[in-house]
This record gives structure tokens, sequence and C-alpha cells, in this order.
């Protein structure tokens, strides 16, 4: 049983960690996608979304090439002292580019239904575009952007494919609940296994609850 | 003086207008479509022409020889349309204050007593009556310090009594600040009562300007 709880604690504080990491670039993301008129916008939309449609596995491998020491990026970190594949930064890493895409989604839908009237208003009071998203578009996109991290942070507790691939099954460090289940299956310890599904679909319903409630408040889906 | 000199395509309508306007108060007047509010976006920089020039005074902020098109927030303009806009996340004092620029002489104490908003600046925005709210918006405007307000029918959606207790808070802001108001209205009698001069606008282009017809008699 002790296992089965340090399972969950490690999960969702790396889920935690995900969607606070996802917080700023999906934001940023979600409104660029939302008021930007730009070329190449329907490209970087597609970009985003990709790994909702990607199998999980494949995200992972890509990840694993660009962040392994011999990886683009992953040389570069080496170089500088920092590890990433098979450690928990990994898990972070996987979990926030699996939930970046739902997150963008839900925060541009939210971001969608302020009234652009507001945000004129502020511009010819004198605001800045910056100060306008600041205290006018994100105070009123509020709601939906609380239910955009706690969707986020749901698609994190259930990630497997693409952390598998770059952080690998390491007890207490890697070994999150949706790794965790497979490995107790694999290995015949099905009473862990069942366990942890039971915690999943807790926190899963938990987090999908809050979800729909906060959007379904705000008048706005995914 | 402002100078509106400038063309302004809106799909198939063009509008082209070449006034200069003193201080006081302007009312832009004419049938739907004929383009009056299009003449405050494009002062505002909500809306770009494709040719001319817009000055507010010696601020310049638009001229297409010269590639000058401020955004909105530089351009110092009140703008106050029908709907007054007001943020529904903040309380009145900080909807009149959010504008208010470092530096600036007007004082809350002041524009709050002219437009007797002070009793309302701590409530919520959605517990203010239409009335309320455009004296709001006013106020909020004018904290902006502008070089212009525009006015985009604001008491279309305010009933008559309470149209008639508002008008003279207009008058009072431009009596009082001096600041050059252009004021869009399809009332007839609130032009008259207000207006220094108008500017009929048919079809994209003015086909008339003097004062208002009302003010002779």
């Amino acid at each position: 049983m002790t296992e089965v709880w340090s399972v969950t604690a490690l999960t969702v504080v790396m889920a935690a960690l995900a969607t606070a990491v996802t917080l700023v670039p999906g934001l940023l993301l979600a409104w660029v996608l939302t008021r930007g008129r730009f070329r190449g916008r329907l490209l970087l939309e597609t970009f985003v979304s990709l790994p909702l449609v990607l199998p999980p596995v494949a995200t992972g491998l890509i990840l694993l090439m660009l962040l392994a020491p011999r990886g683009a990026l992953g040389g570069l970190l080496a170089s500088l002292g920092i590890e990433i594949v098979f450690t928990w930064k990994a898990v972070v890493i996987a979990m926030a580019v699996m939930g970046l895409p739902l997150f963008v989604r839900t925060a541009r839908a939210g971001f969608e239904q302020v009234d652009p009237r507001y945000e004129r208003a502020a511009s010819t009071l004198g605001a800045r575009p910056f100060r306008v998203f600041l205290t006018v578009t994100l105070p009123l996109a509020r709601p939906s952007l609380a239910g955009a991290a706690v969707l986020c942070f749901a698609r994190a507790i259930g990630e497997f494919g693409a952390t598998m691939m770059i952080a690998g099954s390491i007890p207490g460090s890697t070994r999150t609940l949706a790794v965790a289940i497979y490995s107790f299956a694999e290995t015949g310890r099905d009473v862990e296994a069942g366990q942890l599904v039971m915690v999943s679909a807790v926190i899963a319903f938990g987090a999908l609850a809050l979800a729909n409630w906060i959007t379904g408040r705000s008048g706005v889906h995914a | 003086m402002i100078t509106l000199d400038f063309v302004l395509h809106q799909g198939p309508f063009t509008l082209e207008l070449r006034e200069r306007l003193e201080g006081g108060i302007t009312a832009l007047f004419g049938p739907s479509g004929a383009g009056k509010t299009t003449t405050l976006d494009a002062i505002a920089g909500l809306r770009r022409p494709v040719a001319g020039r817009i000055a507010l005074g010696e601020h310049v902020v638009f001229d297409a020889s010269r590639a000058i098109d401020l955004p909105p927030h530089l351009r110092h303009v009140g703008y106050v349309a029908q709907d007054p806009a007001l943020f529904p996340h903040m309380n009145v004092r900080r909807n009149v204050l959010y504008g208010r620029r470092s530096g600036q002489k007007l004082e809350l104490d002041v524009v709050a007593r002219m437009l007797e908003v002070g009793e309302l600046l701590e409530r919520r925005v959605p517990d203010l009556s239409g009335g309320e709210r455009q004296r709001v918006a006013l106020a909020r405007a004018l904290m902006s310090a502008p070089d212009v307000l525009l006015l985009d029918e604001p008491l279309a959606a305010v009933d008559v009594e309470r149209r008639r207790r508002i008008l003279p808070y207009l008058l009072r802001v431009r009596d009082e600040l001096g600041v050059p108001v252009i004021y869009v209205s399809h009332d007839r009698a609130e032009v008259d009562q207000l207006a220094d001069r108008v500017i009929v606008l048919d079809q994209g282009r003015a086909v008339l300007g003097g004062p208002p017809p009302g003010s002779a008699s």
C-alpha cells in the first residue's frame, strides 16, 4: 500500500509541475492564436495540436531524440550539466507536452468568449496590448483558464506513452500512476495494479468533474 | 483644432471627410450607415483609413503620406459608445481610474463631483443603472485626460427622463474642462441642445455643416 501512495504522490506532484510549466507558454499561445492575425497561424495551431492525434509513443520518441545526451537539445543541456532523460524532469516534460494542446484549446475558447469591446475600451484608455491582456482579457477569461489548467492536470495524471519513452519506469523517480499500473500488471502484482486503477479513476473523475463544472459555468467547452 | 481629412473604405462603403473642427461640441448627425461611428473609429484608431491625415491639435495620429498610424493606446482619445463597456470585474473606482495617466492634473474628486459619481465609486458594475453606467463611462474617459472626447450615441439606451438629466453633465465637460467633444446622435432635440456645430453625414460624406438649426431660435 505504501508503494501505491508514493506512486500517487509522485504523479500528483509531477502533474502539478507539468501544469505550472504549461501555464505561461499555453496562455501566450492561446492568446496569439485567438487574437493574432499573422502568416503561419494555421500552421502554428496545427503544430500545437499535434500531440493530441500523434501516438503518444511517437511524441515520446521525438522528445527522446531531442533531449537524449546525443540529441539536438540534449547535447547542449548535457554540456551545461543538465540531464533530462530518465529523470523526473523528463516526466514533467512529457506530461507538459501532452497536456499543452488541451490547455491551449480550452484557454482559447475562453479568450474567444471575452467581448472585444472591453479590450477596445481599454486600449482607447491608453493601455498597451500587454496591459490589456493582463488586466482585462485574463481576468475575464479566468474561469475557462482554470478549467484549462485542471484538464491539463488530468491529462498529465494519465500520461503513459511519452513518459515511458523518455523517462522509463524508475521507482520513486519516474514511475507514475499509468506506468506503475502497466509494470504491476506485467509482473503479476494485480492487487496493487487494481488499487492504482481505483486511485487513477478517482483523480480523473474528480478533475474532469471540476473542469466541466468550471467551464460549464463560463459557457466554454474544449 | 481637430483635422479630419481622410478616405476610409469598409467593404463597398467609402467614407470621405474633409473637416476642421474647433473646440466645443461638434455633433455628427445623419441616417444609419452614413459613417458616423466609422468616423469616430477612425479617430480612435480602431479603423484604418487608406489615405489622408487625422490630427488632434498638434498631435498627428494618422498621416498616410508619412506612414503615421498610431495605435489606439497612443492617440489620447476618450471614447464612450452606446454600450459603455465598463469592465465587469472591476468596481466603479477601478474602472474610472483605469486610464489615468501618471502626472496628469485632473483629480478623481473633480470628475466625480462634476458627474456625480462619487457615491458610486465602491459599487459593482452590474449594480449600476443605465444612466449611472453612462456617467461612469464618461468619468472613465475623462480621467484618461483625452485630447478629444468621442461620444457615440451614449444616451441611446437611456430613457428620456434620464437622458434629460445627463445632458447637463456633457455641457459641464465642455464648459469646465474645455475638452473638445465629437458627439454622434440620431436625436435632433439632443443635437440642438448640446452642439455648437453640426456636421450632417450622408453616405459617407459631409453634406451640411454649421451651427445646429435649433440654436438660431
